[in-house]
Parts: structure tokens; C-alpha cells; sequence
């Protein structure tokens, strides 16, 4: 497992840039993941590996390219101070965990990071860092899978017209 | 019990009084999707066990991004989102019409009070008619195509209260960008931020969508303008203007309240690479720039074309400049074109493109090289955003991009006669 450690306001442009949005495939995708901002991830990253980022991580385009890449470059979580609303909502449809850390500024790319979410915390190479509880009705998604899978188990009461 | 605009539309949406926080299963009045994510969110669709849309008429389909298809992965693209549109019934305005919001609006597919999403995240732009309206990813909108609803939490919201009047060649840009700078990029995240004031209200409806389209820009889930005489003027022959009193309460709660006077505001330009990174234009009027950017959702509309060709008058863009000029949408592209701007703006050394999204997201033509600068109309200055992670995107008013260009250096519009 490795950190991989960015900033504030990592955009969607800077995860995926522009040019590629014409590409669908997770793995293919992650071949262009941070393109001309950290060109070595995309090289390097593998299953398992973390990224950790500051305030407002993935603002911008609505593009669901960018957290398929990052789950194409073996990304399952993503750790920041604070997320930019549509990618937030993205990675949970499409199986990448954003994690709420306040203090995700303390990790560092050489610490070992072990989830406890249900308790509600990091295990940061033995410092505890709190993270904040996900929304009820995005944790339902969140334990089908994805919205995807969600979907399928949806009840025709939940939805607003039959 | 008061609300917000924003909550009073959810509330009648959904048939039951709602307030800021509460997560609602809300229907959808309308959808659009374009080029660059609808792909996925018809394979979502699918991926659901989706077979038919839950009402063809709600939905739209339009291409802007890259066209006419500028690779061969483009055209296939095209090509089966048409297929698409054709086995379900979906208007597809193709490649024929500009920039999915601006054609939006225009073809009257939202109305005041109505819930639209779009897989862009400028969607928030429809909230100038008085409507919410927010950018969701593919799976939401594939979720949203076969069952007509979606999640939503019901959002917060910031009043950004304008006042004053806007001195000569300074607008509807110079105040978003203002407000970006005092909320931040992440200031409104989460939440709808309800612009009002004598300013908003005697802005056009262009000036409006400038507002409105820039809400994401602050992390807004939605920018709203309360709709009045104008939106009511804009949608004749369009969408349907309900006579229902829609504002927010008096005493409605907001997360935050934020005054502004224009009347001293300056031309402002976002300098890279963040678009709450906001300064007066003096402060760096002099940088050298090789491309302007004239056009966007953001500020490609008639208004802002006129506002560039008023700035540009009888003179000649700066050699060494290239000035790109890109109307919004075909209706605004004809606004020009019969009142002689598309052959000043030729005549003065500019490439007029057919309407579409152009250079603004870097994904098709028009890109900048390492080391160069963009002077653009649109909407992010983001690194790479326009080309090489290496070039630098400043964002401004129509005003002031035509005076850059007429220079060859960030200038103040007001200093060209």
C-alpha cells in the first residue's frame, strides 16, 4: 500500500485531462490519470494504493471518467479534507470510497493507512485521525456496490413516480 | 413554515414540505446529456436493466464537445448516442444547435420551479430562468433516465445580494468573479447560492446565466435567480412561465448572507489556476497572451459577442494574437451574423468557429502549448485545462478579452476608446 499525496483543489481536468474523455475503460483511462501534473502515478499506482488529498478534492467537470480512472489505476479510496460535490457523489456510484478526514494533512506518503470506517477512524502508522460518517442513503450504495447494483435492489416505493 | 426558493421547489416537486438537509427522491422535470458523458450514462442506463427512458420528451441530447467529430473515437461516439436517441425517442438537436445549456434554455426545455439535471456541471445555469438545476455524473443520469427521479439532498443556501450599477464595460462576469473570490472555490459546496438585488435584477437574462453557470465554479450545487418580468419576457414562445409567486420567504433561512455593491467594480480577471484567484484587472494589465478565447456557456451569447465587438470597434486584433470567436449557440451565432459582428470580428483577424464548447475544456481543438497564455471567456483556468498543464488560462469578460486581444496583453477595457 502507498500514500499518494496531492493538494488543495485537485480538479477533474488534473485527473483526467480533457482530451481523453472519449476513452470509457477504467484501465485505459488510468494510463492518463494525472497527466502532466504527476506523470509517474499513472506508471506507478497500484491495487491498493491510496491517494490522500487536501481541501476540495476533484472540483469541476461532472466527468465520472475521473474517479473510473483512479479506480482503473487500482484506487479504492480516497482521503481529503473536504470533496467537490458531484466527484463525491461519483465515486460512490461507481465504487471508489471517499473518506472525510479534517486531519488528512497529518498523513504522509510513507505512513502505512489502515480504515476503520465503521469505528470512525484512520489508523495512520499508529496515530488515530478521525474521519466523518458517510450519509445514510449514500452508505446503502456504498454497501450494494455502487449505484449500479443499488439500483437493482431499489424498491418501487422508493421511487417518487411508478 | 419559510423556505428558501430552493426548498419551496423541492417542496412542490416532491409533494411534501421539505427543508435544507433532508434527503428527497425527487422527480425529474427534465435531462440533458451531450457528447462527452452521455456514453456512460446510457451504458449505466443499461447496466440498470433500463430498456425504455421514463419520458422521452423530458430528455434531450445534443453534442458540443468535440464537433463536428474531431477524432475517430468522437464519431463512433456520435454515432451511437444517435442510434440511441432514435430507438428511444429522445430529441437529438446533434451537432446542429451549440452548447448544450445555452440550447437548453433556449428551446425552452426549463421553466421556473422546475428540477433538471445534467450530466455537466454547468447545468447549474438554468437556475437564471428560476429553476433548480445541477451537473450530476453518468450512473445519477443513467439512474435518472430509467426511473425519472433522483437523490437529492436538499441544499442550503448562500444570498449573494447585489446592489449598485455597473460602471461602463464592467458586467455580469466582473461580479461573478467577484463573488467566486469572496465565497472561494469551495465556499458553496453543497449548497444553492440565490442571487438577488436591484443589480440581478435589472441584469438581461445573458448576464443571468453568466451568474447562475458560475455557481459550480464556488462548488455550488446550484446558482438560482428568482424568477420576474424578464424571466417572464425571456420565456414567451418558449418554456412555460408559471404565475405561482416563486421567491423565497422573507424570513427563509440561509447558511450564509453576503452583500456586494458593484458600483465601484473594476473589470476582474481569475489569474491561474484556480477561479477564485480573482484580481482587479490593473493589477495585471501588461501580460502577454497568444490566444483569446470569445465564446462558452459562460459568456458566448449575443450580449457578451456585442460587448467585445463595441470594446473592438474599427480596429485590428494584435498580430500576435490568435482570437478565436465562438458563439454559443446556431440563434446567437445568426444574432451576429445579421447585425454585422461576425464580419467585424473577421475583419479584424479573428477565426469564427460554429457553435460549440471549443477550446474552453481543452478536449478537441483549439489548445494552447507549454509556456503559452489563453485569455478566455469561459469558465476555468484550471492547469491544463485549455491545453498543456504547462500554459496558463486567464478568464475575464468579453469587454476584456477584446481589448487583450486588440493588445496583445491583458488589458483594461476601459482604457480602449
Amino acid at each position: 500500500m502507498q500514500v499518494w499525496k496531492f493538494g488543495d483543489n485537485i480538479d477533474t481536468d488534473a485527473i483526467i485531462p480533457g482530451r481523453f474523455l472519449t476513452i470509457n475503460d477504467p484501465a485505459e483511462l488510468a494510463t492518463h490519470a494525472f497527466e502532466g501534473i504527476r506523470d509517474e502515478f499513472s506508471k506507478q499506482a497500484k491495487k491498493g494504493d491510496i491517494i490522500v488529498a487536501g481541501r476540495n478534492f476533484g472540483c469541476g467537470s461532472s466527468r465520472e471518467h475521473a474517479p473510473l480512472a483512479l479506480t482503473g489505476a487500482g484506487i479504492q479510496m480516497v482521503i481529503a479534507q473536504s470533496f467537490a460535490r458531484i466527484f463525491y457523489r461519483n465515486s460512490i456510484n461507481v465504487g471508489l470510497l471517499p473518506v472525510i478526514c479534517p486531519r488528512a494533512s497529518e498523513i504522509s506518503e510513507t505512513d502505512q493507512v489502515v480504515p476503520h470506517l465503521d469505528e470512525g477512524y484512520l489508523d495512520v502508522s499508529g496515530k488515530k485521525l478521525p474521519t466523518e460518517p458517510v450519509p445514510e442513503f449514500l452508505r446503502r450504495i456504498i454497501d450494494a456496490g455502487g449505484l449500479v447494483a443499488y439500483a437493482k435492489t431499489i424498491r418501487s416505493e422508493d421511487l417518487c413516480i411508478k | 413554515m419559510a423556505g428558501t426558493i430552493t426548498e419551496k421547489i423541492f417542496s412542490a416537486r416532491c409533494g411534501k414540505e421539505v427543508t435544507a438537509g433532508e434527503v428527497v427522491m425527487a422527480p425529474i422535470s427534465g435531462a440533458m446529456i451531450h457528447d462527452i458523458t452521455g456514453p456512460l450514462a446510457i451504458e449505466k442506463f443499461y447496466e440498470m436493466g433500463g430498456e425504455k427512458v421514463f419520458d422521452p420528451a423530458k430528455i434531450i441530447m445534443l453534442f458540443d464537445h468535440q464537433v463536428p467529430a474531431d477524432s475517430l473515437n468522437a464519431a463512433e461516439i456520435q454515432k451511437n448516442m444517435r442510434i440511441f436517441a432514435k430507438e428511444q425517442g429522445i430529441h437529438n438537436y446533434d451537432i446542429k444547435e451549440g452548447v448544450c445549456h445555452q440550447v437548453t434554455l433556449e428551446k425552452g426545455r426549463v421553466s421556473p420551479g422546475d428540477i433538471v439535471i445534467g450530466s455537466d456541471s454547468h447545468t447549474c445555469m438554468y437556475g437564471a430562468v428560476g429553476a433548480f438545476a445541477t451537473g450530476v455524473g453518468s450512473t445519477d443520469m443513467g439512474f435518472a433516465l430509467r426511473y425519472g427521479c433522483l437523490y437529492f439532498r436538499v441544499p442550503e443556501s448562500i444570498r449573494a445580494h447585489v446592489t449598485g450599477r455597473f460602471q461602463e464595460r464592467v458586467g455580469a462576469k466582473d461580479l461573478i468573479l467577484t463573488i467566486i473570490k469572496d465565497i472561494t472555490v469551495d465556499g458553496a459546496t453543497y449548497k444553492a447560492v440565490e442571487f438577488t438585488g436591484d443589480t440581478i435584477e435589472s441584469l438581461n437574462m445573458a448576464g443571468r446565466m453568466t451568474c447562475c453557470n458560475m455557481a459550480i465554479e464556488m462548488g455550488g450545487k446550484a446558482g438560482i435567480v428568482p424568477p420576474d418580468q424578464v424571466t417572464k419576457e425571456y420565456l414567451k414562445g418558449r418554456g412555460t412561465w408559471r404565475e405561482e409567486n416563486l421567491a423565497s420567504d422573507p424570513d427563509a433561512v440561509y447558511a450564509s448572507w453576503r452583500d456586494y455593491d458593484v458600483s465601484d467594480l473594476v473589470p476582474q480577471v481569475a489569474v491561474p489556476h484556480n477561479v477564485d484567484q480573482v484580481v482587479d484587472v490593473t493589477e495585471i494589465a501588461g501580460t502577454p497572451v497568444d490566444q483569446v478565447f470569445i465564446g462558452s456557456c459562460t459568456n458566448g451569447r449575443f450580449e457578451d459577442l456585442e460587448e467585445a465587438a463595441l470594446v473592438l470597434g474599427d480596429k485590428k486584433f494584435s498580430d500576435d494574437v490568435r482570437v478565436l470567436v465562438i458563439p454559443a449557440s446556431k440563434t446567437e451565432y445568426l444574432k451576429a451574423l445579421r447585425t454585422g459582428l461576425i464580419e467585424q470580428f473577421v475583419e479584424a483577424g479573428a477565426l469564427v468557429e460554429a457553435p460549440c464548447c471549443g477550446p474552453c475544456m481543452g478536449g478537441s481543438f483549439g489548445l494552447i502549448a507549454s509556456g503559452e497564455v489563453s485569455f478566455s471567456t469561459s469558465n476555468r483556468n484550471f492547469r491544463g485545462r485549455q491545453g498543456s498543464a504547462k500554459g496558463k488560462v486567464y478568464l475575464g469578460s468579453a469587454a476584456t478579452a477584446a481589448a487583450t486581444a486588440i493588445r496583445g496583453e491583458i488589458t483594461d477595457p476601459r482604457e480602449v476608446r
